[in-house]
């Protein structure tokens, strides 16, 4: 595995931290993503054996998780809640408005492979809706102005790297 | 008049200059109960918990004393805490406050719990949708472990304990303690059977573990500042201490708000302290405990007894925010999520909506409510979709009935009572859209899936 020096040093650090070896497989499977934008079949395997499990221990999570990704992601990932309270708010309204201003559609990332838009299970923050997450950033009350601004901060950052999925070395 | 809150878990989160760190903690008198909690030994703890009647705030409401008090102390095997900070269910967002703003009473509450319960390590499973939530906790611990509440040899006291942070991946399930402690362990969150699968007993690696919600673990703090016997006389009995309700929906002023228990009505919840509904709008029907509790609809009314004897008959307003009203008017308080509909909601889309997350979130172990959960979800979208047929009604009414009851853990019940609810209370309007052969297009033009 071609991973980042402090990706490999988060996870010697945080082995060791739990009782049980197999227990450090989520964290694994989160600093994978973070390194590599997915989790490729070399990383199941890679993690099984640092972890000593079989790869289909690791497979098995991948699958179940709706959080790991099997394939590239694109480098910005928007979610938008629309479980009950943030729907009675209009999410899917925003939902639609942000699929037509970032040119892609629920689930199909733009061509550029820049974006990607997808419907999140209830974000609990039900008061404040609707709400957005722009990779781990949080937006709530998200009106038609918000709407504007988070697509134009996500148009202005493009290409910048903030998320660079692919390993540097 | 606007009844006011009684803040206490709320106490200083929301005050101007009120900052996360442990400097601003301490200034408020942080730690100070985990200085107070080592001067008195483990079991005395666990007995002033017990005498408070605390319940627990996750949803099940099951008193806190008595999950420690099945502790298996005796199995000589290591016993382990887990914060339950998975906050998922819709119409619950009280736990992602406590976490942004006031880390440190949750590590505080935690240290106390752990010490009374005798735990070796500690974790709080969050999920993975709070990634700031995680960074600031693990900020927070830190900070707690340089000042020597968390780590080893806390206070010089001789007992030490660690927290771990664990983040989950965005799975609903985790929610369920059997579910999160398998989590925990690496594997798929399937939930484990009960009996023999008691986490006191039985939870993490095969260990004696408590699972407790992140408000309840702060209230622990607040039972040792003021004794189990003062706190048992906040609120009502069965209701003891303060709770946390999360309002959201079609109210003007939607948020999070804290009262004793049995304090105000749900009447006063949404029309003093929310400010009641949009101008020209009426209340439709409420959802009282998180999208699993069972709907209630505006002009019904309830007539019973409540445990003690007690007669009542009440509208929907006049039901007091407590555990055992919303059960004797046949749902729940559960998660204190409080979802507000008015008369613009087309409450088959409402379902539908409900249904969709819940056919995403079933974790697929059991049958009834893998294959159920699915169901319910194509046959209340169709049903939306100008697509019904004439039996749907009745099929999604039975549909839910097949599942409650069949399953290993209770998101069985909890994807078939809005199902259950939702038709039996809303009949005529499902009935409708049963004959409707064109998608909707009402709900003021608001799609809800």
């Amino acid at each position: 595995m071609n991973l980042k020096p402090e990706t490999l040093e988060r996870i010697e650090a945080v082995i060791p931290k739990y009782p049980v070896k197999r227990s450090a497989v989520l964290p694994l499977l989160h600093y994978m993503q973070a390194d590599q934008g997915y989790i490729s079949q070399e990383a199941m395997e890679w993690i099984a054996g640092k972890l000593e499990i079989e790869p289909i221990n690791v497979y098995e999570l991948v699958t179940f998780y709706p959080f790991f990704r099997q394939k590239p992601r694109a480098r910005r990932l928007v979610r938008v809640c629309r479980t009950l309270s943030c729907a009675l708010s209009g999410s899917y309204k925003l939902c639609e408005t942000l699929q037509k201003e970032l040119d892609c559609t629920l689930g199909n990332p733009t061509a550029d492979g820049e974006v990607e838009i997808e419907f999140a299970e209830c974000l609990a923050s039900c008061g404040t809706g609707p709400v957005v997450m722009v990779d781990d950033d949080f937006y709530d009350n998200v009106d038609e102005t918000k709407a504007a601004a988070i697509v134009a901060k996500i148009k202005s950052e493009s290409g910048k790297g903030a998320a660079e999925p692919v390993s540097e070395d | 008049m606007i009844p006011a809150e009684q803040r206490v878990i709320l106490k200083y989160l929301d005050e101007p200059g009120y900052t996360n760190d442990i400097e601003c903690y301490i200034r408020h008198g942080g730690y100070e109960m985990l200085r107070k909690a080592f001067t008195m030994n483990p079991e005395e703890i666990c007995h002033e918990v017990e005498l408070s009647a605390l319940r627990g705030r996750g949803g099940a409401g099951f008193p806190a004393g008595m999950k420690w008090k099945f502790l298996d102390r005796k199995s000589g095997k290591p016993i382990y805490l887990i914060c339950n900070a998975d906050e998922s269910e819709p119409g619950t967002f009280k736990d992602r406050q406590i976490i942004h703003k006031d880390p440190h009473q949750l590590i505080e509450g935690m240290m106390i719990a752990a010490y009374a319960t005798g735990t070796k390590l500690a974790f709080i499973y969050i999920r993975e949708e709070f990634p700031q939530g995680a960074n600031i906790l693990e900020k927070a611990i830190e900070e707690a472990q340089a000042s020597n509440f968390v780590g080893s040899n806390i206070l010089g006291s001789g007992y030490s304990c660690d927290i771990i942070v664990h983040r989950g991946a965005g799975a609903y399930i985790c929610g369920e303690e059997t579910g999160l402690i398998e989590s925990l362990e690496g594997k798929r969150p399937y939930p484990r059977i009960k009996p023999p699968y008691f986490p006191a007993v039985l939870g993490l690696y095969q260990c004696p573990t408590i699972v407790n919600n992140v408000e309840t673990l702060c209230n622990i703090k607040h039972i040792i500042e003021i004794g189990g016997e003062d706190y048992s006389h906040i609120g009502v009995p069965g209701a003891t201490g303060t709770r946390i309700w999360c309002v959201s929906g079609h109210v003007l002023k939607p948020g999070y708000y804290e009262f004793a228990g049995g304090a105000i009505t749900l009447g006063e919840l949404i029309y003093e302290v929310c400010g009641g509904m949009r101008p020209g709008r009426r209340l439709k029907a409420v959802i009282p405990g998180g999208s699993s509790a069972k709907i209630l609809r505006a002009d019904e009314r309830y007539e019973g007894h409540l445990r003690d004897g007690t007669a009542f008959d009440w509208g929907i307003d006049d039901i007091p925010l407590d555990f055992d009203s919303f059960m004797a008017v046949g749902t729940m308080s559960g998660s204190a999520g409080v979802i507000v509909m008015d008369d613009t909601v087309d409450m088959v889309q409402a379902l539908a909506n409900l249904n969709a997350f819940y056919a995403h979130e079933s974790c697929g172990q059991c049958t009834p409510c893998r294959e159920g959960s699915l169901w319910m979800k194509k046959v209340s979208t169709r049903m939306c979709n100008g697509k019904a047929r004439a039996e749907d009604v009745d099929l999604l009414a039975s549909i839910s009935k097949q599942i409650e009851g069949r399953t290993i853990c209770a998101f069985g019940e909890a994807c078939s009572w809005p199902t259950q609810s939702f038709v039996s209370k809303f009949k005529e309007e499902f009935a409708a859209k049963a004959s409707e052969t064109r998608s909707s297009t009402d709900n003021n033009g608001n799609r809800l899936i």
